[in-house]
């Protein structure tokens, strides 16, 4: 396939895993923020073929894993809600809230439907009229465009039945808090390839510029990755620091403005809880007050109960990279991708999922 | 509609409103949202290329 | 018969049933045994030593591009007999079918099964019909069990691997999974993929032509190339080590996992092979297998190695390395 198959070249990737070692000059701690970026590391092998010249970190660039179990139990809420649809993305089905998930729900009897776009949902609620179709808006930057898009669609055609249970989060806001809170030396930050695809690379710069961190916006084959870390280790080398794009067949510095127009008719900008982070200001999206009539905590009376952390898990410590997913008791024998504790073992990005399906210690 | 490897599938094409047919895009949850620069894509190519004969 | 509907009463052992098992099952699957009707099917005793096998089919759609339920049922059973090197002789077959089930659709699904039945050479012998109440069951189920007899000289089993072996892959993986999701409300992408089913009942017998010393025969079904793998390694008690740029995936294949976040080693497969073959009969099994239609694209994708067993190391298309672990969970898209 084209502009795919080139991106994973085998002697393209000696090469770079040559220069690498060349070029390294002691072993940096670098930080993949993006869910996508842990699965293309450990699918692929980077993370042993690296290991001398590199420890690479997860990052909690994984929507899913950083949805709190309250947001959960508010969207299992609103399934149980008379006269609802919940339409959601795939990963969402099996994330444990405090009790129970979407899955379970779906066994006992309520309509929750998979959807593959946000589009589906607005033509589900077209479809069924006497019922409320409530899209679970989840993702980052890349995601929200799109639940914006439809959004406008709804509003176009008039839709009363269509809502929106937005819980979308912010990259650069959270890279910025986990910098704060100072546990982990990080050497060099590899940046989410599709986000930035619609931010740009500008909203990185505080990182470079105010924490003194290299970060290269980086693609999801396995040489965009290796040619990203490359990058990294460049720039350390030769004293440098700034944001760099390597992903540049996808990402131009100023992003889709188009998309960025979208989305800042439709939400504003307000402060989110993070399973891990914690509250982060200004680190989530909300509907703008002339779109709110499509978000459904403001438009609909539930019964939500009271949230709990399950036992055990550290799902918080491995989004905040100070733990491996083989430090958790609970890895691999309570849970797993069948029981899963967390969500951090539940989505396909996720950090545990991905430790557990390629399982970077192979000797 | 777009195709990849053979696949054909409708997208949303709001995020990109001026994709012409016979680009390349970036897909994402059922839309395109960004258009791939095949000029950028074959210099990054090449730098890959250039590295083979560096490193030896 | 006339009717558009199967009701509950074609089920029920009665006149209906009778009429349906007449009109239907017995004039389409046409043999002296099954036309006894009697309880239980009367076979002729036999030297060989036999192998036995079931499987339930509950595709959903039940027609997908490449086939349907019916093939599905006929075939799978043939195939996991022809993995113990026998050949498939006779087939049991029963129906539950939900009330209000199209008998059109139930005779184009017979249809099917008549053709795979002859394609293959066995005989359908006995078989059940029940019909549950509207909700009970998605449509229809089918499970069939088959008796095959075991081909003299040979001994294959998932236990039999051994170190020196060569793993060899018949053709391309993931195509029976990809084009049944095309069909699936969700998802609906347009594609000319079709699945992959098919009778591995030839194949099998041109490859034990070649050679009687294959050690391992196994179909990666459900749960794809990497479960199958794990599980010989384990039964074996080797490591297996595989390298990724031998195994073939279609373009179309890969386009659907990159897009939907799937893994093509877990994708099932419905007219594939795994065999485990001493190295020194490798080659000549190899070119057997690209004689045949189905196994033109065969591969040694891999061999047995003493370091690691029970695991399955996969050597990346880009010089790295990972673990092939077995299916767990579900398969399901994903989001960023």
């Amino acid at each position: 396939m084209k502009y795919l198959d080139e991106f994973r070249d085998r002697r393209l990737a000696e090469a770079l895993v040559r220069r690498i070692a060349q070029t390294s000059s002691g072993r940096l701690n670098l930080m993949e923020v993006c869910g996508t970026h842990t699965v293309t590391i450990l699918r692929n092998g980077i993370k042993q073929l690296l290991a001398d010249e590199t420890n690479l970190i997860s990052g909690p660039g994984c929507p899913v894993c950083v949805t709190s179990n309250q947001d959960l139990d508010k969207a299992i809420a609103m399934a149980r809600h008379q006269g609802v649809i919940l339409a959601s993305f795939g990963d969402m089905m099996n994330v444990p809230g405090t009790s129970s998930n979407l899955q379970k729900e779906r066994a006992g009897g309520r309509d929750i439907r998979m959807v593959y776009s946000a589009m589906d949902a607005v033509k589900s609620a077209k479809a069924n009229p006497d019922k409320k179709v409530i899209l679970l808006a989840i993702g980052f930057e890349t995601t929200a465009p799109t639940i914006a898009s439809s959004i406008l669609e709804a509003h176009k055609q008039g839709l009363e039945n269509f809502l929106v249970f937005c819980i979308h989060k912010l990259i650069p806001p959270a890279m910025k808090a986990l910098l704060e809170m100072g546990e982990i030396n990080i050497d060099g930050f590899i940046c989410p390839g599709h986000v930035s695809a619609i931010i740009g690379s500008r909203p990185y710069q505080f990182i470079a510029q105010n924490y003194r961190i290299p970060c290269v916006v980086t693609g999801f084959e396995p040489l965009d990755v290796l040619q990203a870390i490359y990058m990294l280790i460049l720039q350390r080398r030769e004293g440098r620091c700034g944001v760099e794009i390597q992903y540049s067949r996808a990402v131009r510095e100023e992003g889709n403005p188009t998309a960025s127009k979208l989305l800042g008719e439709v939400f504003e900008v307000c402060d989110a809880q993070w399973r891990g982070l914690g509250m982060i200001p200004g680190s989530g999206l909300k509907l703008r007050g002339k779109y709110e009539r499509f978000d459904a905590l403001k438009n609909l009376e539930l019964q939500i109960e009271d949230s709990r952390e399950p036992q055990g898990c550290i799902c918080g410590e491995i989004l905040r990279g100070i733990k491996e997913p083989f430090e958790c008791k609970l890895f691999g024998e309570r849970c797993n991708p069948e029981d899963p504790v967390g969500p951090c073992m539940v989505s396909s990005e996720g950090t545990c999922a991905a430790y557990y399906k390629y399982n970077p210690r192979s000797e | 509609m777009v195709e990849f490897g053979g696949v054909r599938k409708e997208i949303g094409l709001q995020l990109v409103p001026d994709a012409k047919v016979g680009d390349y895009v970036l897909l994402h949850a059922g839309f395109a949202i960004q258009k791939m620069d095949e000029g950028e894509a074959r210099e990054t190519l090449k730098l890959l290329e250039e590295l083979i004969e560096v490193s030896g | 018969m006339g009717r558009e509907k199967i009701l509950l009463a074609h089920g029920s052992g009665g006149k209906l049933s009778y009429e349906l098992i007449k009109g239907l099952f017995l004039s389409a699957f046409e043999n002296p045994v099954l036309g006894e009707l009697d309880d239980s099917a009367r076979l002729d005793p036999v030297e060989a030593r036999l192998a036995f096998s079931t499987d339930s089919y509950t595709v959903k759609p039940l027609f997908f591009p490449g086939g349907d339920i019916g093939k599905l049922a006929i075939y799978g059973t043939v195939n996991d007999l022809a993995m113990a090197g026998a050949s498939a002789k006779y087939i049991s077959i029963s129906f539950i079918i939900e009330e209000g089930f199209s008998l059109d659709a139930l005779r184009d699904i017979v249809d099917s099964i008549t053709q795979a039945a002859k394609h293959t050479g066995v005989k359908i012998v006995t078989g059940d019909t029940k019909v549950v109440e509207k909700g009970e069951a998605d449509q229809l189920f089918i499970n069939t069990t088959g008796i095959g007899y075991i081909r003299g000289g040979v001994d294959i089993s998932g236990r039999n691997g051994q170190l020196g072996d060569l793993v060899l892959l018949s053709g391309s993986i993931g195509d029976h999974s990809t084009a049944v999701l095309s069909q699936r409300e969700g998802f609906q992408f347009q594609t000319d993929l079709r699945s992959d089913c098919a009778s591995l009942h030839c194949l099998v017998k041109e490859m034990l032509d070649a050679s009687t010393k294959i050690h391992v025969l196994r179909d990666p079904t459900r749960g794809g190339l990497a479960t199958v793998l794990w599980e010989v390694a384990n039964a074996s008690r080797v490591g297996i080590v595989i390298e990724e740029e031998r195994v073939k995936v279609r373009e179309e294949v890969r386009g659907v996992c990159d897009l939907l976040g799937f893994d093509p080693y877990y994708l099932a497969n419905e007219g594939k092979l795994v065999a485990l073959v001493p190295q020194s009969e490798a080659e000549r099994v190899l070119e057997a297998m690209r004689e045949n239609p189905l196994g033109r694209e065969a591969m040694i994708i891999g061999r047995t190695v003493e370091e690691n067993p029970g695991r399955v190391l996969l050597k990346t298309g880009i010089g790295g390395h990972r673990l092939l672990e077995p299916l767990s969970g579900e398969l399901l898209p994903r989001i960023c």
